[in-house]
């Protein structure tokens, strides 16, 4: 009847999950209770959970990954104290089974639903804004893919109730993830995990290629977007070509431990290598897509701040293209040792060492484009500061890396761990709290704290530096990654150092809890009148904030790169306003086919997961038929009358006058 | 091109911010069916890859009915001649012949179906199941997620069929149309690499 789920399932031995599982609950009760005594259920639905606003699926995505930060971050830390524990034979306090759970989920955690949900979601908030448009080009699959990556999401956390996680590693390689050597439900609650909110992830790189690509405004020709849409147009492209083998690796290895398959098996044929090839295929792509969109913000935000139009938008555009091109081509590299030879090392080392070229000429343009403007130190330019100094750091290791050489000595050490946490934070992480700082005033309509980022800021880059650090270091003493103790009782003040590290980055994070209540606290002194807090120089920032939900009343044209700034230029800085007349607007209705989706998405992967085979068909189905109600349905689109257009318009014109 | 045939239904009234929705949906399909190929490219690999792991089990030659894949070959080839007299129908505003065509279109893609399911399950009742060798994973595998495309076309039509009892031909009908369209010729140009690398090159 239930497969392999009974009361065994519910690790109630362990104090450390129970204590978290009652943390939940009890958070889980105050939301619900206090939805329910404000009733709020309703605008909830409405407003938020059916939206296809492009704007709110972006808010709702930050919230998620923000949420999913913490849970990631709390992995983090629970490692380090280990390492800081388990020294000369003492065995900490997490046994080995629960330590490769927890370095398992935190990777797994942190790439695809922090690190992704972030990159996503502020391509939602910015992307159709920067373009001139008013939604996307599907908006019904935009909100689809969103609920199928909360599905993916809320596998990930009943892991962590009912059963375990995986213990692999988190892209569990092969014959490991077989059903041999994990024959628990961990690696099943990857699996689904991941296929589903990567099918997700695959629709959202097809709506933002089509949507760029279609729908841009008059006069928006490519070489005049925004930089940050024009990373986020590679990283689509990146998704699009890339997501699609991760999907067919998933599925092969699902084959393999569902129905006896022999793909990645010891016997019978398998090739092993093939799965490590194969999800590195996707591996590395993914980690440019992470990447690509953060380097797209750190440009608005140098461009906007310095004051300056960006040093080389051209060369900027072709470096990121080159980047696009050359991730598809170094995917060996994590795996020199695969034993293919001289040849093949080389061409992959070498392809590896070419992408620093692309790389360090966007470097040089961002530090062009501050010589000689006027640059204020606000915090996202802080990020930006802080950014360019720790990721041309983690990107020379990451040259020392691609030696195939030196990488048999330094493959599976603590390097490879500084080394990723380095651009990885250092470039994502920087990135899209920068971003976050940066655009949060066009979600809002208020900005955020400047004191308590800046504080952020400094406890992040002092503690990633302190945390990171002594690793390098015990990398060349011997220590590798993924060991729950050490015999070498030398290493433990490095470890304890680390340790700290990891607890000024927590103290970092609390200070961005903290900035967010400060600023609603302050969000009437902080607010922002006139939609363009920055003295912007694209189009985001020509339309109110938090932007009406059809962005724009007239259709902006465009004539140059930066064009709302010429125009409040010629304007005497004062940026244009809409007049009327004005016309009715085509938009798509709200859907509560995605939100159901996305339910019957996370019973249907459940099910698959303990193996309760009727449930899974009842999940399948019922997510066909919510699909086939979708597909049946007319009423998919509505005009907003141009008198309903013209009163909004009014109002925040009035606003913005009473303030001046 | 696929967009142009659509562009004569484009014209009705409110059209001035969303420019040429049925061409976004078009183009987008589009770019759906390239990150498809994605998926079917990795399976080719693999299954390259995976070609000499027969563990003692069959080879392709020795399993391979090239007769009767043939055929199923030739019926999908066909599917796709009656398709594209169905995509005419639209262009013509013939609604029946239209539903006629995607009817015929059905029956010979049940019938490449059917043909796949008895090489199947001929194949696991000589205990050359998918689980015998790596080799016969991978082949099993290509071809069935192929076979499992076809099958979702199969949906589709009858979703098709019933829409235009419906509605008719109108502006949502036809895009979707068009898209059924691209899938069922991209899912022939598929079995041609299907056909050529593994049954031939198989047996060769």
């Amino acid at each position: 009847m239930f497969g392999k789920l009974s009361f065994d399932a519910i690790p109630l031995h362990d104090p450390i999950i129970m204590v978290v599982a009652m943390g939940i609950a009890i958070g889980g009760a105050v939301v619900v209770g206090a939805l329910t005594y404000f009733k709020k259920w309703k605008w909830l639905w409405t407003e938020w959970l059916t939206s296809v606003d492009h704007k709110k699926l972006g808010i709702m995505y930050f919230l998620v990954a923000l949420v999913m930060l913490v849970r990631g971050f709390a992995d983090a830390i629970m490692m380090r104290t280990q390492l800081a524990m388990a020294a000369g034979g003492a065995e900490g306090y997490l046994p080995p089974s629960h330590y490769d759970q927890i370095f398992t989920a935190h990777g797994v955690i942190m790439i695809f639903f922090v690190a992704m949900p972030m990159v996503i979601g502020l391509m939602n908030l910015v992307v159709p804004l920067q373009i001139g448009a008013r939604d996307v080009a599907f908006p019904f699959l935009n909100n689809l893919s969103f609920w199928l990556f909360v599905a993916g999401v809320a596998l990930v956390n009943v892991s962590l109730l009912l059963g375990e996680f995986a213990k692999t590693g988190w892209l569990a390689y092969a014959p490991l993830s077989g059903i041999e050597y994990s024959p628990g439900v961990g690696v099943d609650y990857w699996i689904w995990a991941l296929q589903i909110s990567g099918i997700g992830t695959t629709l959202t790189g097809i709506n933002f290629f089509v949507t760029i690509l279609k729908m841009r405004t008059k006069g928006m020709k490519l070489f005049r977007m925004p930089i940050f849409t024009w990373t986020s147009l590679c990283a689509n492209i990146l998704i699009i070509a890339s997501f699609p083998i991760l999907t067919a690796t998933i599925a092969l290895l699902t084959l393999d431990r569902y129905f006896g398959f022999h793909f990645f098996t010891n016997d019978f044929g398998g090739n092993m290598m093939m799965y490590v090839n194969l999800i590195w295929a996707w591996g590395h792509p993914e980690v440019y897509i992470l990447i690509l969109p953060a380097f797209g913000v750190f440009s608005e935000v140098i461009a906007t701040f310095a004051r300056k139009r960006l040093f080389g938008y051209t060369t900027m555009v072709w470096a990121t293209a080159a980047i696009t091109l050359l991730s598809f081509i170094v995917w060996l590299h994590h795996f020199f040792t695969m034993g293919a030879g001289a040849n093949v090392n080389a061409f992959f080392g070498i392809a590896t060492m070419i992408i620093a070229i692309p790389t360090g000429v966007k470097i040089f343009n961002w530090l062009f484009t501050m010589y000689r403007g006027r640059l204020q130190f606000t915090s996202p330019v802080l990020w930006t500061l802080g950014f360019i100094i720790t990721f041309t750091l983690g990107g020379m290791t990451g040259v020392m890396l691609s030696v195939p050489a030196a990488n048999f000595v330094l493959h599976n050490s603590l390097f490879v761990i500084a080394h990723f946490h380095n651009v990885i934070i250092g470039g994502v992480v920087f990135g899209m709290l920068a971003g976050l700082t940066y655009w949060f005033p066009k979600a809002f309509g208020f900005k955020l704290d400047e004191k308590w980022g800046k504080r952020s800021f400094w406890f992040w880059i002092v503690g990633f530096y302190v945390a990171f650090m002594p690793l390098y270091v015990l990398s060349f003493f011997g220590a590798v990654r993924r060991m729950q103790s050490y015999e070498n009782g030398d290493w433990q003040p490095l470890m304890i150092i680390a340790w700290f590290g990891a607890v000024l980055i927590l103290i970092g994070i609390a200070c961005t809890v903290i900035q967010f209540l400060v600023s609603i606290r302050d969000r009437k002194k902080n607010a922002d009148v006139t939609g363009d807090p920055w003295d912007g120089r694209t189009l985001e920032w020509s339309t109110s904030s938090p932007a009406p939900f059809y962005n724009f009343a007239h259709e902006p044209e465009v004539n140059d790169i930066d064009d709302f700034w010429n125009k409040k230029q010629a304007n005497g800085g004062k940026p244009p306003r809409s007049k009327p007349p004005y016309q009715d607007i085509h938009m798509p209705k709200d859907t509560w086919e995605g939100p159901l989706i996305g339910l019957f998405a996370t019973v249907f992967g459940f099910a698959l997961v303990w193996h309760i085979w009727w449930l899974a068909i009842v999940g399948g189905l019922a997510t066909f038929a919510v699909f086939m109600a979708r597909v049946f349905r007319d009423d998919v689109d509505y005009y907003v009358p141009a008198a309903e257009v013209e009163r909004i318009e009014r109002e925040h014109q009035q606003r913005v006058e009473m303030q001046a | 091109m696929a967009t142009d045939t659509l562009s004569n239904h484009q014209d009705h009234a409110h059209e001035h911010d969303h420019h040429d929705t049925a061409g976004t949906k078009i183009f987008g399909f589009w770019v759906y069916l390239m990150s498809d190929l994605v998926i079917f490219g990795s399976l080719f690999a693999t299954y390259a890859v995976l070609l000499g792991g027969t563990a003692g089990g069959p080879t392709g030659a020795d399993i391979f009915e090239l007769d009767l894949i043939l055929i199923s070959t030739f019926m999908l080839l066909v599917s796709s001649f009656t398709y594209g007299m169905a995509v005419l129908a639209m262009n013509a505003d013939q609604v029946d012949k239209v539903k006629k065509w995607l009817a015929i279109t059905f029956l010979l893609g049940a019938g490449f179906i059917g043909i796949e399911i008895y090489e199947f399950q001929h194949l696991i009742h000589l205990g050359y199941g998918p689980d015998r060798s790596a080799f016969l994973s991978a082949f099993f595998t290509l071809v069935g997620t192929h076979g499992l495309h076809v099958f979702f076309g199969l949906v589709w039509i009858i979703v098709m069929l019933i829409q235009l009892q419906k509605k008719g031909l109108t502006d949502m009908t036809r895009p979707r149309i068009m898209c059924l369209s691209l899938f069922w010729h991209f899912l022939d140009i598929v079995w041609i690499c299907v056909f050529s690398f593994v049954y031939l090159m198989g047996v060769l």
